[in-house]
């Protein structure tokens, strides 16, 4: 019997991956490739969507090409993308009509201010299960139909399409202005505020109020289930699934059960837990989010703590300040010290997430003294990634009544030992670490492997699952962040007051 | 200075000078400097230009220091950074292996262990980063020795530690492995650490070509060794730790 491979394409907010996994969940090759990061204007983050176009398509094809030999095949494509980060293009010409905005991109803030201040601005929170903010895609679909001339009426004639990276790579790998497939999957349509939660359909009273018009959106489609050919490949793949990353990583973690929850330390930090059938809607700060949807089953759902700023710390600490050569290193500057020195950093480059939802807040570093040392900094860069991990996990706890009794984590940060064990230590419970570090992808992978039958159903991925790591708390250490606990929530406190200073 | 190479010590000297000049030399400066006839230094830092130790200003034909010198220094390989490199490749080593999976890397005569990934069999286990091995009686251990005279040097210089009655503990039997070693490109302990269990191990080459990590799994002896495993695990191992090294040099 020949092996099955599926190809996974992880379109993430630095970088796109391409990733080759065997049937048991192993990484048999991974291709990536970095892509420009567009700073035009203060707080304006953008992509070229043909530059992450041309890397999708180039490590691809790469990736196919390393397993080419191999004794196997590969039999079809997953995708997870960066997720509210917003792409309008020509229908004729298949080109762009602006950058795609970011999903750290502010520049909606003011926008948003403005529609949250009307009277129906309530219909948002209760149709979509979100807050009404910037980090969302539907006021970017809004700022770029008031910003380009003509945009809002070319869009009405249907001739401008829009979507989320998930849907502008579908559309191209399906064949672009040629008969290209113009969908986009129920997690990333969840994210938009234009989606009814519910129901999961485009929501007439949301179109109004945000003014998008119907005709330039995508067909909601299920996460798991063929989308259509993957036609600009060296070998066409029928593309089985596709989801945002953070719910990619839910469903490679294998979190199927009500009460799973992982969190996944990339760019920014993401903790979902599973909800099932049940739409819960938070009452400390977390979003109702779709979780997944196989092709003809119903809709799971999942809470969602979003933080916006974790290893992007870190990359700053790098790019901006000079202080390591490469994001590794923060660990070994961090270990030149014993503590954070008294040292706090709050990273709210683009304001704070959940639970703060606080649009305006910037970052600070509180407790500066001459004592402090770029050590200090770095570990209270890192710390701040655990510290922001126990706001989030706090607001899940008190949602759901359950305490979380294990922490599974992956992505790029969990390689850092000197942070995931603070995390368990702040945490005060075990961090679980599983055997594939590239989690989104292999959800990814997952999903497009259950569609054509690479494996049979959910249970198949579960016996994959295997632990690769734990970090243990330590009971003094736990006690003693017990007790630092309110000097980070003062120093939250305190960024989110800079911010509101008129 | 009785033993050493004078030409090499002539080289050295003129780098010193280059380095207290505080900038470029020229080839009648520099003759001066270390009190050698022109054309003896000149034909000195031909061949100081040739390996790109010195580089020479095209326009006044004056001496600086070269690339190829700073870049010596920069094979320090920061062992935080190994392990975020090699993290894809030891999880798949341990998927497809079933064993448990050590990154190790020199510390002084021993081994530290810089990454550490669970048998997946999902029993209770500990992390063992920052754990320091005996080189001499671990598969990493030999690997790093292979590839690291100075390594091997510190070692034999005291006694050799039995953990076993399997340790090799003969500095000779040991070099002979190692040359076995560095010859086929991956090492094996059997019983030789604890009694019952083994490893295998390949090296981790950094961008210059030098060895700067071993990667490898450990395991039931009746496991690793069984004849219808042993090729296929040598196998993985091999193909793991050159996975490493190519996405090191990338
Ligand atoms: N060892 C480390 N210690 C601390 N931070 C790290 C470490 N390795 C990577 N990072 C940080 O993690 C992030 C990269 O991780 P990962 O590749 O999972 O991110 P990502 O969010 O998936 O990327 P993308 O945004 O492109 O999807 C970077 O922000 C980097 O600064
Ligand atoms: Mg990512």
């Amino acid at each position: 019997m020949t092996e099955r491979y599926v190809l996974a394409v992880d379109q993430g907010t630095t970088s796109t991956r391409s990733i080759v996994f065997d049937r048991a969940g192993r990484l048999v090759a991974v291709r990536q490739r970095e892509h420009r990061q567009h700073f035009p204007r203060p707080g304006w983050v953008e992509h070229d969507p043909e530059e992450i176009w041309a890397n999708t398509q180039l490590t691809a094809a790469q990736a196919l090409r390393d397993v080419a030999s191999a004794p196997g095949q590969v039999v079809a494509l997953g995708i997870a993308n960066q997720r509210e980060t917003t792409v309008v293009w020509d229908r004729a010409t298949g080109r762009p009509v602006v950058n795609a905005l970011v999903w750290q991109d502010t520049r909606t803030g003011p926008l948003v201010e403005q529609l949250a201040a009307r009277p129906d601005a309530g219909l948002v929170r209760e149709r979509t299960g979100l807050e009404l903010a910037g980090y969302f895609a539907g006021p970017r679909l809004r700022w770029v139909l008031d910003a380009v001339p003509g945009a809002r009426a070319r869009a009405e004639r249907g001739e401008l399409l829009c979507g989320t990276m998930e849907s502008w790579l579908v559309w191209n790998l399906t064949g672009g202005t040629d008969g290209g497939v113009h969908v986009t999957d129920v997690t990333n349509a969840s994210r938009t505020l234009l989606m009814d939660v519910r129901t999961c359909r485009w929501d007439p009273d949301l179109l109004d109020f945000f003014g998008v018009p119907a005709a330039m959106l995508p067909g909601i489609c299920p996460s798991v289930g063929v989308l259509g050919t993957a036609r600009a490949l060296p070998v066409p793949l029928p593309i089985g699934g596709a989801l945002g990353d953070q719910q990619a990583a839910l469903f490679g973690q294998t979190c199927f059960a009500p009460g799973e929850a992982k969190c996944t330390y990339g760019t920014g930090s993401f903790l979902l837990q599973n909800t099932g059938t049940d739409l819960v809607r938070s009452r400390h700060g977390l979003i109702s989010t779709v979780a997944y949807q196989l092709a003809g089953e119903p809709v799971h759902y999942a809470l969602e703590g979003s933080i916006a700023v974790t290893g992007a710390l870190v990359q700053w600490l790098r790019d901006s300040l000079g202080l390591i050569g490469s994001a590794a290193e923060v660990e070994t500057l961090a270990r030149t010290v014993a503590d954070n020195g008294g040292c706090y950093v709050v990273p709210a480059f683009s304001g704070l997430l959940a639970p703060h939802w606080a649009g305006r807040a910037r970052g600070l570093v509180a407790g500066l003294t001459s004592y402090v040392t770029k050590g200090h900094l770095a570990r209270a860069a890192l710390e701040a990634t655990g510290w922001q991990t126990r706001d989030v996990v706090r607001a899940m706890d008190a949602d759901s009544g359950l305490p979380l009794t294990a922490l599974r984590v992956d992505g790029g940060m969990t390689t850092n030992n000197l942070l995931m064990q603070f995390l368990a230590d702040v945490l005060g419970t075990p961090v679980v670490r599983p055997m594939v570090g590239e989690t989104v992808s292999l959800g990814a992978a997952y999903a497009a492997g259950l569609a054509v039958g690479v494996w049979s159903d959910t249970g198949a991925l579960r016996r994959n699952w295997h632990r690769s790591a734990q970090w243990s708390p330590d009971p003094r250490r736990v006690a003693a962040l017990d007790a630092a606990y309110p000097e980070w929530e003062r120093a939250v406190r305190l960024s989110i007051a800079w911010g509101e200073r008129a | 200075m009785p033993g050493t190479v004078q030409s090499i010590e002539r080289a050295a000297t003129l780098l010193h000078a280059i380095v207290e000049s505080g900038g470029q030399m020229g080839v009648t400066e520099l003759a001066a400097a270390v009190g050698l006839p022109k054309t003896t230094t000149h034909g000195l830092l031909r061949t100081l230009l040739a390996v790109g130790f010195v580089e020479q200003d095209p326009r006044t034909g004056r001496y600086a220091l070269g690339a190829g010198l700073l870049g010596l220094g920069s094979r320090y390989l920061d062992a935080n950074e190994l392990r975020s490199r090699a993290s894809n490749w030891a999880d798949s080593l341990a998927g497809r292996s079933g064993c448990a999976v050590r990154l190790g890397t020199p510390a002084g005569p021993q081994v530290v262990v810089v990454h550490h990934v669970f048998r997946p069999d999902d029993s209770p286990q500990e992390l063992e980063v920052g754990a320091l091995l005996p080189a001499h009686a671990t598969a990493v251990g030999k690997v790093l020795l292979a590839g690291r005279p100075a390594m091997a040097r510190a070692l034999a210089d005291g006694p050799l530690e039995a953990l076993t009655a399997r340790t090799v503990v003969d500095p000779a039997v040991l070099l002979a492995q190692l040359q076995a070693v560095r010859g086929r490109g991956w090492a094996e302990q059997r019983d030789e650490y604890r009694l019952g269990t083994g490893g295998i191990a390949a090296p981790v080459y950094g961008p210059g070509g030098l060895v700067v990590g071993a990667l490898g799994i450990s395991g039931p002896v009746e496991r690793l060794f069984a004849d219808t495993a042993r090729p296929a695990l040598r196998a993985m191992v091999v193909e793991a730790a050159a996975a490493v090294s190519r996405e090191l040099a990338s």
